[in-house]
């Protein structure tokens, strides 16, 4: 069991939570991730590692209510724990990333709750980092301040354009690029077609695209294959050859296809979810 | 007076219709008097051929000459002096190679239902007794222990027994590995699994769940720690696959997936959280007992199940007694098939498998005869879910990250066959971590050696 000892709401869908789990903060290194299960009937499900403090002993999650179980967890205060907490799992970005000086690290949505991390411990190792982040629209952005603190340019992009400039993160990556600045590689996290289209913005320059991919995970240790994946035409099973991969590699389109295997099951459990919720606010109002 | 019935006591067993809808215990196990009956037709003979075939060595007339007596809990001290998880192996060790086969009454009429004797007399004390054991005095040395599968809990029994502080690592939130995740319930109740590890508990050893060896946690972590000695009982989970087309479809699964969904997340239970595919036909690739388990699982989710085995009955792996569970209940076999590609619904989802047929050629390196395609021989298997139950081979995060620890050229950790030392000081391995997907008593039986190896080691080291 680990104790949640601080809560933030970063958005009307995206909470932080800090979790106290020393032997996970000790080892814990950007782009790996945790599964945690709420309790005896709840699932494993995986969340990236979106910081962490080796002194204090903790752990930071972000995640979007995106089902039953993200719902049931922003549901958690601080003082609350979670039952089961493992990790951390996969390699560790920087293995991946291997020597670099300067490095665009794209996020998108909820993903930048993942890219932050990288951009601060990259920019911390002198790496130099440039950020585009993208959200559907001004309600929605995180991490503004936080980002800006750990790059040297930052670039915010909404669909609508009701904040920073209008368009998506390949826009901007588009244009930078033509512009003639050079990256020894780029780091994109976020939705699939997201990374999908930022690696196609980047394989006419052959520019290195690293991408964190988020198949359907069990175990995370490697013993099912539930979150394998095609990657230069070889499967690979992202919880322990990934999360990421070479984004000019990768099979985007059969990972969508298996990331919606439960979506009908998933659409039931939220409305369970939303029964339970229906069912505690008529208990409070007797 | 010895009973001299040519055949065993039958074992009641739930109806094969009623049971392939429900996940309960198949068989239902001997009463008193079927197993004190049974007990009497052992001879007691002197020079026990039986124990040489039990790799944990059971002083096995000794306790059925207790049961024959009615003296129940007498049979069980005599058990649990040497095998830790009785009612474990009873219900799931392939007696008719082990002790049974060695059996004199086998030779003319049915061997003496050892293993179901041994499963009355474990399950007897836990209903009747079950108290749990005291914690020995400690020795004051530590030892770690990583994963808590049979060979683990079998390595660490012992140990914890003789005075050592034993900690058990294990990865998923469960203790019990294979015994949990793999094997399902209507063969090997979880609450009998829990009972075991909760006599380990008693025990003095620490089961902390949810690290994972490697990740969390490293076995020169461990030495830094305080930890003298370390046995890696980590298994064999990695799953393999064919490599043919549409092995990435939605409803594609390994027998791992498949099994881990429904055993340890009970995906087959209301109020779970876990999902699992609504199946209509399964087709399960594979012959050995880990297909026989996906299939007769996926049979009680409520699909039409066909085994696809590309050798015929005689060849396959699988216990005889599980083949003839599962054809009970109504799973298809078709022997000498192969699947050559798995067909897309034109929405990613399976729509069938395409086979084709095998016959039997020349013997190979196994001495199985080799089956080879017959040329134009496809066809398409209509099911949408697939399960893949072709094996599984040791898992490389925990040889990766501990330096001087080797492994064959199949991954399996090279262990000394006597004391199960490794390649690494202080560290000794045993179970499907060395031999690669292997059984649960042959993994106890490891478990069991590589104790007596630690403790001799340890006190030669650190003894007073």
């Amino acid at each position: 069991m680990v104790k949640i000892v601080r809560k933030k709401v970063l958005n009307p869908s995206v909470t932080l939570l800090e979790v106290e789990a020393p032997m996970i903060a000790k080892k814990a290194q950007a782009g790996q991730f945790i599964i945690l299960r709420l309790d005896e009937e709840g699932e494993r499900i995986p969340l990236t590692i979106g910081d962490f403090d080796r002194e204090k002993g903790t752990i930071t999650i972000m995640f979007q209510k995106v089902g039953l179980t993200t719902e049931l967890l922003g549901d958690l205060n601080e003082g609350d724990y979670i039952h089961d907490f493992v990790g951390p799992l996969g390699v560790p970005t920087r293995n991946e990333l291997g020597e670099v000086k300067r490095v665009m690290v794209i996020g998108g949505g909820v993903g930048c709750a993942i890219a932050y991390p990288q951009a601060k411990h990259l920019h911390a190792e002198g790496v130099q980092v440039d950020v585009i982040v993208g959200f559907r629209s001004k309600d929605i952005v995180i991490l503004e301040d936080e980002f800006k603190q750990a790059c040297d340019n930052f670039y915010l992009m909404t669909d609508d354009g009701t904040y920073g400039e209008k368009g998506f993160v390949t826009v901007k990556l588009q244009q930078l690029l033509e512009a003639g600045e050079k990256y020894d590689a780029v780091i994109a996290i976020g939705p699939v077609p997201m990374m999908k289209f930022v690696s196609a913005t980047t394989k006419p320059y052959n520019l290195r695209t690293l991408v964190s991919l988020n198949p359907i995970m069990i175990d995370g240790t490697g013993m099912c294959g539930c979150c394998r994946v095609t990657v230069g035409g070889k499967m690979k099973f992202a919880c322990v050859d990934g999360p990421d991969f070479d984004g000019h590699q990768v099979d985007y389109d059969e990972l969508m296809n298996r990331n919606s295997v439960y979506r009908e099951r998933e659409a039931k459990e939220k409305e369970r979810h939303a029964c339970r919720m229906e069912q505690l606010a008529k208990e409070m109002i007797h | 007076m010895p009973n001299m019935s040519m055949t065993k006591n039958p074992m009641p067993e739930q109806d094969p219709n009623v049971r392939n809808h429900n996940f309960k215990e198949v068989a239902m196990g001997y009463t008193p008097e079927m197993a004190m009956d049974e007990a009497k037709r052992c001879l007691g003979c002197k020079n026990m051929p039986c124990v040489k075939g039990c790799p944990v060595n059971i002083r096995i007339p000794e306790f059925i000459a207790k049961v024959a007596e009615g003296d129940f809990a007498g049979a069980y001290e005599v058990i649990t002096a040497t095998n830790a998880l009785p009612s474990i192996s009873g219900r799931v060790c392939p007696q008719e190679t082990q002790c049974e086969c060695h059996c004199v009454r086998g030779i003319k009429g049915e061997p003496v239902a050892i293993g179901r004797l041994e499963r009355f007399v474990a399950d007897w004390y836990r209903e009747n007794v079950n108290a749990m054991p005291k914690k020995p005095e400690s020795n004051g040395i530590k030892v770690a222990v990583v994963g808590s599968g049979p060979a683990s809990l079998t390595c660490a029994s012992d140990l914890a027994k003789k005075g050592y502080e034993v900690s058990i690592f294990e990865a998923f939130h469960t203790a019990g590995g294979v015994l949990v995740y793999g094997i399902p319930e209507f063969r090997l109740p979880k609450a009998i699994v829990q009972n075991e590890v909760d006599k380990l508990a008693a025990l003095g050893a620490d089961v902390e769940t949810n690290v994972v060896v490697g990740r969390t946690y490293t076995i020169d972590d461990m030495f830094e720690d305080g930890y003298k000695a370390v046995f890696v009982g980590s298994g064999a989970g990695l799953p393999m696959f064919m490599g043919i087309p549409g092995e990435a479809l939605a409803g594609v699964y390994s027998a791992n997936e498949y099994l881990t969904r429904i055993n340890l997340m009970k995906a087959y239970r209301e109020g779970y959280d876990t999902p699992i595919k609504d199946s209509k036909k399964v087709a399960v690739v594979g012959g050995g007992n880990v297909a026989m388990d996906a299939a007769r699982c996926a049979k009680r989710m409520g699909a039409e199940v066909y085994v696809v085995y590309r050798r015929d009955e005689e060849a396959m792996p699988a216990r005889r007694e599980e083949i003839h569970h599962a054809k009970e209940e109504g799973i298809q076999f078709l022997f000498l098939n192969n699947p050559v590609q798995i067909l897309d619904d034109g929405h990613g989802k399976v729509r069938a498998m395409e086979c084709v047929k095998m016959e039997l050629g020349e013997p190979d390196a196994s001495g199985r005869r080799r089956p080879q395609e017959v040329p134009g021989s496809n066809f398409e298997l209509e099911v949408d879910t697939v399960i893949m139950s072709l094996g599984t081979s040791p898992n490389p995060l925990i040889r990766s990250t501990t330096p001087g620890l080797e492994a064959n050229q199949r991954g399996c950790l090279i262990a000394d066959e006597e004391t199960m030392a490794t390649t690494r000081e202080g560290v000794y391995a045993g179970g499907d971590a060395v031999t690669g997907a292997a059984t649960v008593i042959l993994a106890m039986g490891a478990g069991k050696k590589a104790a007596a190896a630690m403790d001799q080691y340890l006190q030669e080291k650190y003894g007073k």
